[in-house]
Parts: C-alpha cells; structure tokens; sequence
C-alpha cells in the first residue's frame, strides 16, 4: 500500500522556522511507523533526523506526535496510523533538528527525585527479602523507560517547565513504594514543593499517552495521597 | 575540543555502567555513550541473569560452570567460565542491593527459572538458576546501574560517538568522539580506555539487535591494530518474530513453551531427547533450520511455531507479559490462542576484542595486554561463551568482566602518567568525516548496508559451506570497495545522523570480513559456527582461538592460540 507521511521539518543550520513536508512511501500494513521513517531516510531523504535503536518499544528513543498523540514510532503500525500519517516532534521541549528535542530539563527533572534505592542499613551478606505483594506495589513504575511520552503529552507541562510532570512523579512512585528504600520523606519533600506532584489536574493525557501502559495517573494519585496522609 | 581524564568508558550499556561504578569513586572517569545510557540494548535483555543461589532447588557454580564450558562447545576458556559463575551469586546479591526488583517467591527470595543448557548435576536436567525480573530483566539491570551512577556522581557524555582511539607508545592514550547534538570533533586524553560498546547485529538482515549495535568499538579498535577473537562464532537465536527478528526470550520455553512444526510436531525431541526444547541455542537454531529446509515449515515457509497455548495463562501474564505482548502489536497474534509465528534471528556476538580475566585487551597469541586497553561486555572476547553462549550468561558476563574490568583500570591509572598524545590527534577522524561530508554524489549507504545484511544472512548464517563463504568474501569485498565511494544527503553539522550511519557502515564492513575470513579457515562445526561441508567437531586441528588482523588494504591475516582448559575435557556433545 501507499502512505502518505507529513513531517514537522526544522534544521537549525538552514531554517529560521519549522515546515511540513509530505513524502510518499510504499509500505505493508504491517510495518512500525518507525519503518517508515527509515525507508524515507535511506530511500528518499537522508537529512531527515529523529532518535532510535530498539525498534520494539523498549529503548524509548523515538516518542513523537504521531497523528496528533505521543507515541513511539516503532511501537505504532501502519495499519492503526493510516495511509495518512503526520508526525512532529514531541511538545514542551525544545526541537533540536526535525522530531529530535532537547531532553536535558526532562533528565533533570528525573534526576531530581534522586531515583535510586536509599538504605542506610548494613548490607546483608544475601538479597533482601520482599514478598510478591511488597513488590506488586511499585512493580508497574518500574516499566518506565524514560521517552518522556508522558510528561510531553502533559498540557501543564507545556505551559510549565518546571513542573517535574509525570515521568518524574512515576520514577519517585518507583522508590517511595519500594519495601527496601528509606528516602521515600526526602522525595515526598520535592514532590511537595509548588512544581511537585500537586500541579496535576489528572488530565489522563499521562496514562493515555504510555507506551508501556503504566497506570500513570494512579502512581500520580498515589503519591499525592501519600504526602497528603504521610504514609506509604 | 581537549579533555583530560584518567579513564575513559565508551559504553553506557551493562558493561559501561558497571565499569564506571568501580572506576568513577577512585578515578576521574568520564562515561562516553552514543545513546543515552538507558538506551542501550541491554535493555532488551528479557529472560534472566543466571548464578546458582539454589534459591528454589539444589545447585552449585560447579554445575553451572559444567553448562557453560559444554554450552560453549568446549572453546570457552575454563578458568574465566570459573571466575565468572563464581562471581555470579555476589553479583546477582549486590544488583538486589543497588535495588535490582527481581520477582520473588512465596517468602521474598529472589525466584530462579529455567533457560536453555542450564542443568543440574553435570547434564542430568534442567535447574532453575535464572534469576528474572519478569521478562524484562534486562531493562532493570539497565535502569538499577543508571540509577547508581547517578548516585555516585558519573560523568557521562551523552550522544557522543566514539570514532577513534589513540594509541601512544604502545599505550592506550585516549580516544576521539563526535559530539551529535553540535558536529564538534573532541579529544579525550586518558590513561586507560575501557570499551563497552556492544554487539554488531546488524550486520544482518533479521536481527535481534538495535539499530545502534554496529560495532563501533571493535572496528575502531580493529582498524587501529588490535586483532579480533572468533568472530566466526555468532549466535543465531531460535525464537525470533517471524521476519522482524524482535526476541522472543527463551524464557518462553523454559516456563514450558514448545516449538512445533508444520505438522504440528514437537521437534525438538528427535534432536535434543533429554531436554528437548531447552536444548542450547545453536542445536535448537539448527534443528528449526532443518525442519523448514527439509520442508517441515509452516504451510513450508520458512518459518515454525512457538506453542504457548498449554500454559496458563496467569504464567503468561505474570512473568511473560512483554514479550507476548511483542507477538499482540507486531504480528496480530494472541499467544494464549495462537502459535506465534518464529525463525532464528542473529542475535549475539561470542567474539570481540580479546581480554584476560581482567578486562585487559591482549594482543597476540601469548596474551600481550595493551597498557591502558580494556574491553569488557558483548564487545569483549573473554572468553567465557566459545563457540556458543547459553542464555542468561551474556547479563551475567557484563556486570562480572564489568566490574573486574573497571578495578583493574582504577587501579592501572594510579601509577602511571598520561601517555603522550600524537599529533594532530583528531586529524585522521576529521578527514574521515569530512571526506564523507564533502562528496556528493556516489554509493547510498542504506542500499549498501542492505545488500551487505542480505548475502550475510544468505551465506554465512547458521549453516554455512565454503561456497557460501566464498561468496560473502566476494560480496564483502565488493561492497568495501564501493563504501570507499559513498555519499550521504545532509552535510550538516547538527544531529547528523545520516552521516553517523555511514561511518557505522563502514565499521560493520571491517567486522564482516574478519567473520567470514575465520569462517572459511575454520573448517568444523562448533556451536553457532555450523559447516554443512565440516559437519563435526575437530579438537585435533581447531580446539583454538582464531585471531584476525585488519591489513591496510583490507585484507585480513588469521593466527591462532589455545584454549584454557581445565576440569573439563571435551566430550561430545549431547543433550
Ligand atoms: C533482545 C535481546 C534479549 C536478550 N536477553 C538476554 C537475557 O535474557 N540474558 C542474557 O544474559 N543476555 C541477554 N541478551 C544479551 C545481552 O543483553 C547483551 O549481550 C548485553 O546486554 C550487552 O551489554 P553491553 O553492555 O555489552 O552492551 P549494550 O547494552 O549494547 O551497550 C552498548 C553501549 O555502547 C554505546 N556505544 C556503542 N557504540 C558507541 C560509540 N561509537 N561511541 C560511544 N558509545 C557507543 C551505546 O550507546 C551503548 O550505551 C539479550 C540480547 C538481546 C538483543
Ligand atoms: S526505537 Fe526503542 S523505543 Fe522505539
């Protein structure tokens, strides 16, 4: 079948402003958008730009806005995209070169949940125990991979930067609800502050847009009601 | 732009970050990454991490060292195959410690499962000794070493692509990196250089690796002199999703999945009788070969069919959940239901650059190391997985030789100084680049990278003869001559990634030769080297490493050195 690909085109070193630019690609029903994207790249067009590796959904390198929601390219098929498909980078971020952005706020504002076991105790000569349940609790934050799909489909992040936003709210979720950790007051403190966990207005666009479908808005939720009660 | 540092990782994966979590707190260590570290392909990594904790029945690291010696069709080198499943108990206990969340049993022990080889009491049957994290085990590895380096401060470059090493000397004395975002060329001067870049699946077409698996490291290090280490030896994995290549862990048949084929037939008993479907990969490889050449593929095509429809379907959701998920979005198929659709897919390098137990890069066939050369991961030939690599050991060599690899660099840089930089250091990278930049027309990369994957595939994949060989040869060697010619569209500095693939190119063509020289030479069949010409194991003549050096002229030269034996003697091997 033929599809016809409109993409938000922009490269600092010849456009002042971004463009839409059509390309025709034959294609099977069957293939990633992904594919798409590489056939125009090493058939038509080589300047066109955009992350990835995986090609299955796991690496997290290319969320973008695929007929107007986030998603990853590898992990949408032609048959669910259409033989129409438009594709621009993802919001709230700035673009780099076409569907490339500038992750650098979206790492720091993971990074600033300190997202990683603290435990003071004396390290145990073997693992720690935590039963199936202890671990049932946080096991869904754990399938984050950081394509910030989430917090780019986000409408207050787009309005505020420096709103942590949800992957960053997901990744605490991870270690707050952890049975082993002992930080989870710390980073209740930072998601506390006025760009923490309490600008959320449970739009859903978080949960909609996972690629890994984690029940965002509810690690969101449980957050919340963890700092609100101060207790996990 | 100069750096200086006293050692250096090119790698975020596994390896990389295990690496920089024993060099960085005694060191100054920058981390180079092409990727964002949690990008890297060990996060693909599904099944599991193996090491005998004996958790859920009796095991031992004798047992496990047994597997993998047999596993690897006797090439594996056994005092490293020792250290490593040694190691691996403490290994696995400190990932639990950096937070690792494994599944658990009942009472909150890490739970062990079944993989491919793994056996109790030297071949009896299978054990359980994978430890998991569902089946995505890899993603956690990943994800609990990122998060570690950011609590201990790692400095990484992110997006910078290492093309060049600088040797001094006869010292390692630094490497060069493309920074993608800006175009910028950057030196960085070290003491030490440890190289954790991965594999280079792509140098075929149905592949279970990641667009950025090229073999950067490897070729940078090969086209500077350092010789390759069975690089003939390539792992085809069984269950790959039919002409995607995306993995479909063993971890499906070692929770009890079964392969069928056309007649509905359970084949794997006619080939592997005691433990049939867990049978190592390249007998299972091979037996799915047979059975579609020998027109027992699905409605004869070539492919067969992974049964799970038996299992529960509580198992497939709790510990199988990606995966089935994988044959939901990209084949249409329920695998509660459904056969899945599978063929082997090229999925893992056993050769590299060839280390000691130490992560030290040697040289020659008397083990010479490189002051300030390491290599440690899938890029790095131990070796522990010879001639074919059991399932659940590549994870478990990456944070081993990781971690060794990275103390003995900090331990390297404490005494010795800088080596001296030669001049124009970032000279010959530039040229690189800028030849490509400047041409405008000539040979399209995609359509060589393709045709190199394609006669690949078809003549030294997993059954091969001298034909075939020499017809890749042929076909190598023509490709090679015309990527001297080629033209990319975007001569531009910012996130030039049209020109990051045709420097890529270029690395795979180098790896492909030394493959297919070793291939040809090696005229037997060990574990995933499989010579339908050779068809036996000949420990007479090839019980030995094959090395393989680069000439200017892209020929390649082979030498060879023994194997490490040791309790082990080579038998046949039967499952
Ligand atoms: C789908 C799949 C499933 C698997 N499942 C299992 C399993 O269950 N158990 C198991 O034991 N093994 C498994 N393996 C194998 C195992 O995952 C890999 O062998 C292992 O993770 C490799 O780790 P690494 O650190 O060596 O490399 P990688 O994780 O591939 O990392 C390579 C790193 O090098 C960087 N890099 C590459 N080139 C350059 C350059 N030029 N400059 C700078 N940086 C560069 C990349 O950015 C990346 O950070 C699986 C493999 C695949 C493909
Ligand atoms: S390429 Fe890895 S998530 Fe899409």
């Amino acid at each position: 079948m033929k599809t016809t690909v409109k993409i938000k085109r922009y490269d600092p070193d010849i456009d002042d402003v971004a463009y839409w630019q059509d390309f025709e690609v034959e294609c099977d029903e069957m293939d990633r958008v992904l594919d798409i994207l590489n056939t125009i790249k090493w058939e038509q067009d080589g300047t066109l730009s955009y992350r990835r590796s995986c090609a299955h959904g796991i690496c997290g390198s290319d969320a973008m806005v695929i007929n107007g929601s986030n998603a990853l390219a590898c992990k949408m098929l032609v048959k669910e995209a259409g033989s129409s498909i438009t594709v621009e980078p993802i919001r709230g971020l700035p673009v780099v070169k076409d569907l490339i952005v500038d992750m650098e706020t979206f790492f720091d504002a993971y990074k600033s949940v300190m997202p990683y076991l603290i435990n003071d105790d004396p390290v145990p000569d073997r693992e720690r125990l935590q039963t199936p349940e202890q671990h049932e609790k946080f096991e869904d934050t754990t399938k984050c991979i950081l394509c910030a799909a989430c917090t780019t489909s986000c409408p207050i992040f787009w309005t505020n930067d420096e709103y942590l936003g949800p992957a960053a709210i997901v990744n605490a979720h991870r270690f707050i609800f952890d049975s082993r950790d002992q930080a989870g007051g710390e980073r209740m403190a930072v998601l506390g502050t006025r760009e923490g966990v309490f600008r959320c207005r449970t739009a859903f666009n978080c949960t909609e847009a996972c690629p890994r479908d984690i029940q965002v808005t509810r690690a969101v939720e449980e957050v919340k009601r963890a700092i609100l009660f101060k207790k996990i | 732009m100069l750096h200086t540092f006293d050692a250096v990782i090119v790698g975020a994966g596994g390896a990389g970050l295990r690496a920089a979590l024993a060099a960085s707190p005694r060191c100054k260590t920058a981390v180079l990454t092409k990727l964002y570290p949690t990008r890297s392909h060990t996060g693909a990594a599904q099944g599991g991490m193996c090491a005998a904790l004996a958790n859920t029945e009796e095991d031992s690291w004798e047992w496990h060292a047994f597997d993998t010696v047999k596993g690897s069709d006797y090439l594996g080198d056994q005092p490293a195959i020792d250290i490593m499943c040694k190691e691996a108990v403490d290994a696995v206990i400190e990932l639990e410690h950096f937070g690792l969340p494994f599944t658990r049993t009942e009472d909150g022990h890490i739970d062990q499962r079944r993989f491919g080889g793994h056996t109790h009491d030297h071949g009896k049957g299978p054990v359980r000794r994978a430890c998991y994290s569902a089946d995505r085990t890899g993603h956690m590895i990943l994800q609990t070493l990122y998060q570690q380096c950011l609590a201990n401060d790692v400095q990484f470059f992110d997006e910078f692509q290492v093309l060049d090493v600088l040797i001094s000397d006869g010292r390692a004395a630094g490497v060069v990196a493309l920074e993608l975002a800006t175009g910028e060329v950057h030196t960085f001067r070290s003491k030490a250089i440890l190289w954790a870049t991965g594999g280079f699946g792509r140098m075929f077409k149905v592949t279970s690796n990641a667009h950025a698996l090229t073999g950067d490291g490897p070729g940078v290090c090969f086209r500077r002199g350092i010789p390759m280490e069975d690089m003939e030896f390539f792992q085809f994995h069984p269950t790959g999703i039919y002409k995607m290549g995306i993995l479909l862990s063993e971890a499906a048949r070692g929770e009890g999945g079964i392969l069928r084929n056309d007649k509905g037939e359970r084949f794997m008993e006619r080939y592997a009788p005691t433990i049939k479907d867990l049978a190592p990969r390249d007998m299972v490889s091979r037996a799915i070969q047979t059975e579609i050449l020998e027109g027992r593929g699905i409605d004869g095509k070539d492919y067969v069919h992974l049964d799970l429809t038996h299992l529960d379907p509580e198992v497939i959701d709790e510990k199988l959940p990606d995966i089935t998920e994988f044959a939901r979005t990209y084949l249409g198929v329920e695998p509660k239901t459904e056969c899945v659709p599978i063929q082997p897919t090229a999925h893992y390098a056993m050769g590299g650059i060839p280390t000691d137990v130490d992560g030290r890069v040697v040289i020659d066939a008397n083990d010479t190391p490189l002051p300030g050369m390491y290599a440690a991961g899938e890029c790095a030939c131990v070796s522990v997985h010879g001639a074919n690599r059991l399932g659940t050991n590549s994870l478990l060599d990456i944070v081993v030789f990781g971690r060794r690899g990275g103390e003995h660099m900090a331990e390297f840089v404490q005494d010795v100084d800088h080596a001296e930089l030669p001049n124009d250091a970032d000279e010959p990278t530039r040229e690189m680049i800028d030849a490509i930049l400047d041409r405008e027309e000539g040979e399209a990369v995609g359509q060589l990278r393709a045709e190199l994957q394609q006669t690949m595939t078809d003549n030294a994949g997993v059954f091969r003869t001298d034909e075939t060989l020499a017809q890749a040869q042929e076909d190598v060697d023509e490709i090679a001559e015309r990527y001297e010619s080629i033209a990319i569209d975007d001569h531009g500095q910012t996130f030039n990634t049209d020109l990051a693939e045709a420097i890529e190119l270029g690395f795979l063509i180098d790896l492909a030769r030394a493959l297919v020289a070793g291939a040809r030479k090696r005229t037997e069949s060990r574990g995933g080297h499989s010579r339908d010409d050779y068809p036996d194991r000949d420990d007479e003549n090839f019980l030995k490493h094959t090395l393989a050096w680069l000439g200017d002229d892209g020929s390649i030269e082979l030498d060879y050195k023994p194997v490490k034996l040791g309790r082990y003697e080579p038998q046949e091997r039967k499952y």
